[in-house]
Order: C-alpha cells, then sequence, then structure tokens
C-alpha cells in the first residue's frame, strides 16, 4: 500500500547531478518524465508546502532543459516556433509562451528569456525536451540561428524569504523584477520567477559549481528542500498548469484560459505555427474552458474524475487535483464546457464510483505573490 | 485477552474474541506522510479478506487498504472524518480504521505476528 513500496522500473531512469545530496538529506525517491526525483523530503509534503509560502524552499529542477538559442536570427526563428515578438522582447525580460501544433495544440509551454541582441534562454518541461529541441532544430534550420541543449543543474528557490536567502549566499537579486532573467557568469542562468505562487528564483549552473551552490542555499535556517509531491500542490494551489496533465497538444491556450501570454497583435494570426487556428478559436471562443473546481467536502478529487452536471450530462473532467495544505482544502482543476464555467457553478465528479458535489471556483485558490507565469 | 496479527500490506489487527480492530501501520503511516482524507466503509458491510476497504489519502495520493480478513463491519472510527492525521499521530492506537466481526477466524493463521512483520520491514 505505502507508496515507496511500489516497485518501479528504475533501470532506465536518469538520476540528478546532485542525486547523492538528495539521499544525504533522507528524500524519497520516484520516477517523473524520465528522471528518478526527489518526491519529499523527512518535513513530509504537507509541511514542505506550508514552508515555501512561510519562509523559503530549495527545489532540484535539473530535470527541466535549457536550450541556448543563439544568431542573428535568432528572434525570428522564436518568433516562427512560438506566439512571440521576440524582436520587440526587451533584454532581460522573460515570456510565458508556447510551442503550438498546426491545430493550436500546445505541444510544450516555455519560458523565453532574452539574454541579449541574438541570444535568448528556452526553458522546457522534462517530459518534452527532446520534441522541443528537435522543432526548434528544425525551424533553425537555413537561418543563422544555433540550437544548444545545455547541461546544468538547475535549482528553484521560492517563497517570500527567498530574496533574503538568495541576498546572503551572495546574488545580487534585488534589482530584479519577476519575469526577468540574466547571466551572473557565464555559462549560468538566473530568472525571478517560479512554479508555487510566490516570489522566488531559478538559477542553473554549471554541474562542477553546483554542490557548493545548493549545500549553501540548502544550509540557511530559512531554507528546507521541497520535493516534486509539494511542487505539484504549491502550483495547482497557485492555478498554474502541469504539462501533461492540464495542457496537451488537445488544448489550446485560448481554453486553457492563458490567452494573456499571447500578444495581443497575435491573436488574430501571425507567422507563428498554430496562428491560423488559434485565431479562430479566439474569434469563434472555446468551446471548452479550463477552471477551478472546489469540492464541497474534504475529500480530495483527483486528475481523470469525469465531471456532469447536477441531471448528469456530461461536463468534461478533472486534470489536476488533489489537496490544497495552504488553501486547507482540496483543489482541482480541469476543463469544463464554456457555458459551465462561470464560478459557483455546480458540478458533480465521479470519485471511486460514487458522486462528489464540486463548483467551479477561481483560480489561484491561494493569492498570489508573484505575478503571472509559469 | 487480545492478540495483534500484521499483513504484508502493512495493515494490523487486533482481535478479542469474535471481533477485530484494523488499522495502518505505523510503517504505512510514515510513508504515506501526513493524511488529508479517510474514506471509510458503511456500517453493516460484510467484505471478504483482500477486498479494497478504506481509502487513505495523502496531499500526493489516494491508497487502498484493503481487508486483512473477512468478517462484517461494526464500527468504523468517526473521529477521522474531522481528523484524518490522527492516524499519522497513533496509527496503531487512537488512528484505528475500522472494527469487524470475523466471518473466518482461520484466516488470522495466516498473518505475520509483530516480531515477523518488524523482520519484514526492516
Amino acid at each position: 500500500m505505502p507508496e515507496g513500496n511500489r516497485v518501479d522500473d528504475t533501470a532506465d531512469l536518469k538520476s540528478l547531478p546532485l542525486n547523492a545530496l538528495h539521499e544525504a538529506a533522507g528524500a524519497k525517491f520516484g520516477p517523473f518524465a524520465g528522471w528518478s526525483m526527489p518526491l519529499s523530503y523527512p518535513l513530509g509534503v504537507l509541511k514542505e508546502h506550508l514552508h515555501v509560502r512561510e519562509q523559503a524552499g530549495l527545489f532540484d529542477i535539473s530535470h527541466m532543459q535549457l536550450i541556448d538559442v543563439a544568431g542573428a536570427d535568432a528572434a525570428a526563428m522564436l518568433s516562427k516556433a512560438c506566439p512571440l515578438e521576440a524582436a520587440s522582447q526587451p533584454t532581460g525580460l522573460s515570456k510565458y509562451t508556447f510551442a503550438l501544433n498546426d491545430r493550436a495544440g500546445v505541444i510544450d509551454d516555455l519560458i523565453v528569456t532574452r539574454l541579449g541582441e541574438n541570444r535568448f534562454m528556452v526553458v522546457a518541461n522534462a517530459s518534452r525536451a527532446a520534441v522541443d529541441i528537435a522543432r526548434l532544430v528544425d525551424f533553425a534550420e537555413g537561418l543563422d540561428c544555433r540550437v544548444e541543449p545545455l547541461e546544468r543543474v538547475f535549482l528553484a528557490l521560492q517563497g517570500p524569504a527567498a530574496e533574503a536567502v538568495m541576498t546572503d549566499a551572495g546574488f545580487d537579486v534585488a534589482d530584479m523584477k519577476f519575469m526577468s532573467g540574466t547571466e551572473p557568469k557565464p555559462g549560468w542562468f538566473m530568472s525571478r520567477s517560479g512554479y508555487t505562487g510566490e516570489d522566488g528564483f531559478e538559477i542553473a549552473m554549471p554541474v562542477d559549481a553546483a554542490t557548493a551552490v545548493a549545500q549553501k542555499l540548502a544550509a540557511d535556517k530559512r531554507v528546507e528542500w521541497i520535493g516534486l509531491a509539494a511542487r505539484d500542490s504549491l502550483r495547482l494551489e497557485a492555478g498554474l498548469c502541469l504539462y501533461g496533465q492540464d495542457l496537451d497538444e488537445n488544448t489550446d491556450p485560448a481554453s486553457a484560459g492563458l490567452q494573456w501570454a499571447i500578444p495581443k497583435a497575435l491573436r488574430q494570426g501571425g507567422g507563428y505555427a498554430g496562428a491560423a487556428r488559434l485565431a479562430e478559436i479566439i474569434a469563434e471562443g472555446p468551446a471548452q474552458r479550463r477552471v477551478g473546481l472546489k469540492a464541497e467536502g474534504r475529500q480530495p478529487v483527483r486528475a481523470g474524475a469525469p465531471l456532469t452536471t447536477p441531471d448528469g450530462a456530461p461536463a468534461g473532467r478533472v486534470t489536476s487535483g488533489g489537496f490544497g495544505p495552504s488553501a486547507d482544502h482540496p483543489v482541482a482543476m480541469g476543463y469544463v464546457p464554456a457555458a459551465l464555467a462561470l464560478p459557483g457553478t455546480e458540478l458533480i465528479a465521479e470519485v471511486r464510483g460514487k458522486p462528489v458535489a464540486m463548483h467551479v471556483a477561481k483560480l489561484p485558490f491561494v493569492q498570489k505573490r508573484s505575478s503571472k507565469g509559469n | 485477552m487480545s492478540k495483534t496479527y500484521y499483513t504484508e500490506d502493512h495493515e494490523w489487527i487486533r482481535v478479542e474474541g469474535e471481533t477485530a480492530t484494523v488499522g495502518i501501520t505505523n510503517y504505512a503511516q510514515e510513508q504515506l506522510g501526513d493524511l488529508v482524507f479517510v474514506e471509510l466503509p458503511e456500517i453493516g458491510r460484510s467484505i471478504a479478506k483482500g477486498e479494497e476497504t478504506v481509502v487513505v489519502e495523502s496531499v500526493k495520493a489516494a491508497s487502498d487498504v484493503y481487508a486483512p480478513v473477512s468478517g462484517e463491519i461494526t464500527d468504523v472510527n468517526e473521529a477521522l472524518a474531522g481528523d484524518p492525521a490522527l492516524v499519522n499521530r497513533a496509527a496503531e492506537g487512537d488512528g484505528w480504521l475500522i472494527r469487524l466481526k470475523l466471518s473466518e477466524p482461520g484466516q488470522l493463521d495466516e498473518l505475520m505476528d509483530q516480531a515477523a512483520y518488524q523482520a519484514m520491514v526492516e
């Protein structure tokens, strides 16, 4: 019954470069997107989650893929690959964006930071890294544009104390705005961003420099190591999408409620992949919408639960769900027909064959201390 | 006079006469982490050994608890509705899950005693 006893096929999993550090910290590991990842630490998921909201949590997110895009045509390439105005994106600014297929379905959600006139850093999801790299290489063909996947240790420090912890660790972050990014040293990358709804930073560095940095940050009294399980409950409370659950190649940014990430001028079309179909969906209005869902009781409703109206008509499904430790109630999100997307709309989820009353709720479930982003 | 048995699925069962109290072991609650919800069965339901009887839910997952022996449910731990973390604090005491009237007491012979269970989890 306990998770730890499940036999997983761990033979083909990649280990994080700092795996030994996580083992020493007492992590429990599990598979995610081909990686053996720390799921939780001895503090436990619930307290890890609350600690991030109260102080600061350190996450190893080295499974995520950094891709260096450089060359005179880099901006032009990215403006074809993504619904981005890369040419006019100010240096130092990070943008949440997408790789779309020709049906405007989301191949991946990405953060693209401009590092210089001819350089951008793309951060991609682990599960889509190979697809993203191949796709960007295709778009760069024949252009003056190099696409280089980087091997880095990638850490996130999240929480209200993150700025003070980074400053005390010697990082010059006080002037960084949320959704901005920079290279503190050659081979390093640092952004003020995150996936928890809190203020925070993501910092990538060469593997040989990483142990010392991770140990320094983890040694701060305000900091605890946080596993993937709490990362999931934090992002869900913050209303942020998990690729593969809340976003996939059959969902588009408008249905997902992420139209804010599409520049206004590109909503009626443009030169990027998926532009024509996305413009149609925006003009027609999406048939389905992603919404927050709150259960009436204490029982969590998890991903995959089918939804109906109180009359029994099919009404979509839950795509992420669990318990929100800060919200102190079950939290979920899912896709429902657009007519049922208004907050307060009553729906019924089916959990293990039994009905659970829910209603559409505004996202996020907790007040965000960061601005929009991934 | 009671005797406590253990299963490979990390349940304990304390037997007094024909009545058995069932819970999950301290080892199991440590593995599961903080519980946020416990789904208990209806009193009066007959269950067969190995049947999914209780669901314990942590922040990240729902896990089934199987009936260690066959019987009829005579009581459930109502305190868990408002305080599921009681299982974490006292898994092998106040955090019990259900009580059963045994229908096949002979099934107890197939279970482990405490020493055998300790040896299994260590």
